[in-house]
């Protein structure tokens, strides 16, 4: 088991390798390079030249990509074109906001996904699972501005009852935080959701149809037990899944709530860094969100592997 | 009422007349809209009345007449995103499967390395470089969506290209090209028809997501999604204007999904039961 999760670990590296050269050959190979995105209409052929050479990219794209992942390794992620700051500092406290946006959504949003799908599988063909069957097809086709701005609109400026920016500081305190980004949070819970909670309850129903499920219930057992003790151990590693899946689209999902709430995260740094064509942030932002999908990615066929003995020993 | 020899459901019935109003709505734009997009016609953010049903907006132009306008924008430039990202997903997904070898293997890792990255991200990363010109955006788009459809294609085409008569036409000494268009797609076409739907829904979606994050469709031009980010300010007033374009969109996609919805299901149970 062991050898298989190093297989894992050692393949997901180089998926995020490549995902670099992916990330730096997409801001190189194109038509119109940096220096022409920036002097845009202003460009002659000595400034072009003149930006060429100062931004070192007269030399070959491969030399300058090894140069770039050397000092993205080292943690140096370059100057911001827009601000001359160093990218490194200026993503710092928009990661941790994106990270706590991210992780406090993801927090809610698995435990009540898991017991609404255990819910529904155990009452599966009554009024309660057709009811949240129907809610949850809706819900998933509905953009996540949509969920947003009719939050807003009736908890927050109808009712008053939650702020509708999420204008945090870094010297926020942890409660007013908590408060502030309630909204954008639950605005995530409700987008991923439905689908966590269809998958959790179609992976047990499919189990349900095993004969060892037959035989625990002509053993006498309650229903619920059946579900919750033999079918949804097995149903784990298809769910593991699922929520990883999940939780890699909310990490795509938060740059569009956090512009819906004004939130000062990695995804508004990064809108705002594609409109400035500053592309030291957006190759840093890329990376950073490739680098937490992939990971994310990973870590589920990890747990997938450890949650079933089926799967350590592939054919 | 039957289609493809099956008898529809009450989702997927809704579904088309939603998917029939919202091509009705971007086809005859002009003559169903009663201003045109453009004009101004009140004060800014003017109330609703009967000869303007949902109000005016930042400009003062008749709401109802954009939404109206701005299906065209929106569907069609979804429409042109699917059609290019399915060809370009079927002919390299069926040439993978019919040529095999080198062909294939260089496709496929060049697709996982597509598919292991969060599209969203790419899309921006090449956005930052070349701008948001519509082309750019419409092979931008294309071009990250293809590898889902090079996927399926891949999939339905490797199990046909084992058929007998497959191999009776390679033999014959027909072309790729040729076994391609005639024994291949007629017998995909099922499955991809559904897959052109979840296409659309993800490529319509995902344009409108570009345009209100402003890297999207540029003004004066305007879909539904740049509407929503025009009108954004209006919700802190308790003002419905960003929720009409965003409720417009959120409808067609769960039209286009009830449809796919219920073409799955009728393959998934297989051919002759007609339930």
């Amino acid at each position: 088991m062991l050898r298989l999760i190093a297989q894992r670990l050692g393949l997901g590296a180089l998926t995020l390798l490549a995902a670099s050269v992916l990330i730096f050959a997409g801001t190189e190979i194109l038509p119109g390079d940096l220096a022409s995105a920036i002097l845009q209409n202003n460009a002659t052929p000595e400034s072009l030249a003149e930006m060429r050479r100062e931004l070192g990219l007269d030399r070959p794209a491969p030399v300058r990509y090894v140069e770039w992942l050397g000092h993205v390794a080292t943690g140096d992620l370059g100057r911001s074109l827009a601000s001359q700051r160093p990218v490194a500092r200026e993503i710092a406290p928009r990661l941790r906001n994106t990270l706590f946006l991210a992780g406090y959504a993801a927090v809610v949003a698995v435990p009540v996904a898991l017991a609404l799908g255990l819910m529904a599988a155990i009452w599966q063909g009554g009024v309660y699972d057709r009811a949240i069957n129907f809610v949850t097809l809706l819900t998933i086709a509905i953009p996540e501005y949509l969920v947003g701005y009719i939050l807003i609109k009736y908890l927050s400026v109808r009712l008053g009852w939650l702020p509708s920016l999420a204008n945090v500081t870094p010297d926020t305190p942890l409660a007013t935080r908590f408060v502030l980004t309630l909204l954008p949070a639950l605005t995530l819970v409700l987008v991923v959701i439905a689908h966590m909670m269809r998958m959790t309850r179609a992976s047990v129903l499919q189990i349900m149809a095993s004969p060892y499920i037959e035989m625990a219930f002509l053993k006498g057992l309650p229903k619920w037990r059946v579900v919750v003790r033999h079918a949804f151990p097995n149903a784990l590693a298809p769910i593991i899944n699922v929520i990883a899946l999940d939780l890699a689209y909310l990490i795509v999902g938060v740059v569009v709530v956090e512009a819906v709430f004004v939130y000062p995260g990695l995804g508004q740094l990064l809108v705002d860094a594609v409109s400035k064509h500053d592309v030291p942030v957006v190759q840093a932002c890329g990376l950073i969100f490739a680098a937490a999908f992939i990971l994310l990615n990973m870590t589920a066929d990890v747990l997938a592997i450890m949650s079933n003995p089926r799967l350590r020993h592939p054919r | 009422m039957r289609m493809f020899g099956h008898r529809l459901s009450l989702p997927a019935l809704l579904g088309l007349v939603i998917i029939a109003a919202n091509l009705l709505a971007a086809v005859f734009a002009p003559l169903i809209a009663p201003f045109d997009q453009a004009s101004v016609v009140g004060d800014a953010w003017g109330d609703a009345s009967a000869q303007f049903p949902l109000g005016l907006d930042n400009l003062g132009r008749d709401l109802f007449s954009r939404l109206i306008y701005g299906a065209r924008m929106s569907i069609g430039l979804a429409l042109v995103i699917t059609c290019l990202s399915f060809t370009l997903g079927i002919v390299t997904g069926f040439a993978a499967a019919v040529l095999r070898g080198w062909v294939d293997t260089v496709l496929s890792r060049l697709v996982d390395l597509l598919l292991s990255m969060p599209t969203l991200i790419l899309a921006f990363i090449i956005l930052s470089v070349l701008g948001t010109d519509l082309p750019v955006l419409v092979v931008t788009i294309a071009v990250l969506d293809a590898p889902k459809v090079f996927r399926l294609s891949r999939a339905l085409a490797m199990n046909i290209a084992a058929l007998e008569y497959v191999e009776v036409a390679r033999v014959r000494g027909e072309g790729l090209w040729w076994i391609i268009r005639r024994e291949i797609l007629p017998n995909a076409m099922a499955p991809l028809i559904a897959e052109f739907g979840l296409r659309f829904s993800f490529a319509f979606l995902f344009i409108a997501a570009l345009s209100f994050l402003g890297l999207g469709v540029q003004p004066p031009a305007a879909d539904w999604g740049s509407m929503v980010r025009d009108y954004r300010d209006m919700i802190n007033l308790d003002a419905a204007a960003p929720l009409y374009p965003a409720g417009a969109i959120a409808l067609l996609t769960i039209g286009v999904n009830f449809v796919v919805d219920w073409m799955l299901a009728i393959h998934a149970r297989g051919h002759g039961e007609g339930a």
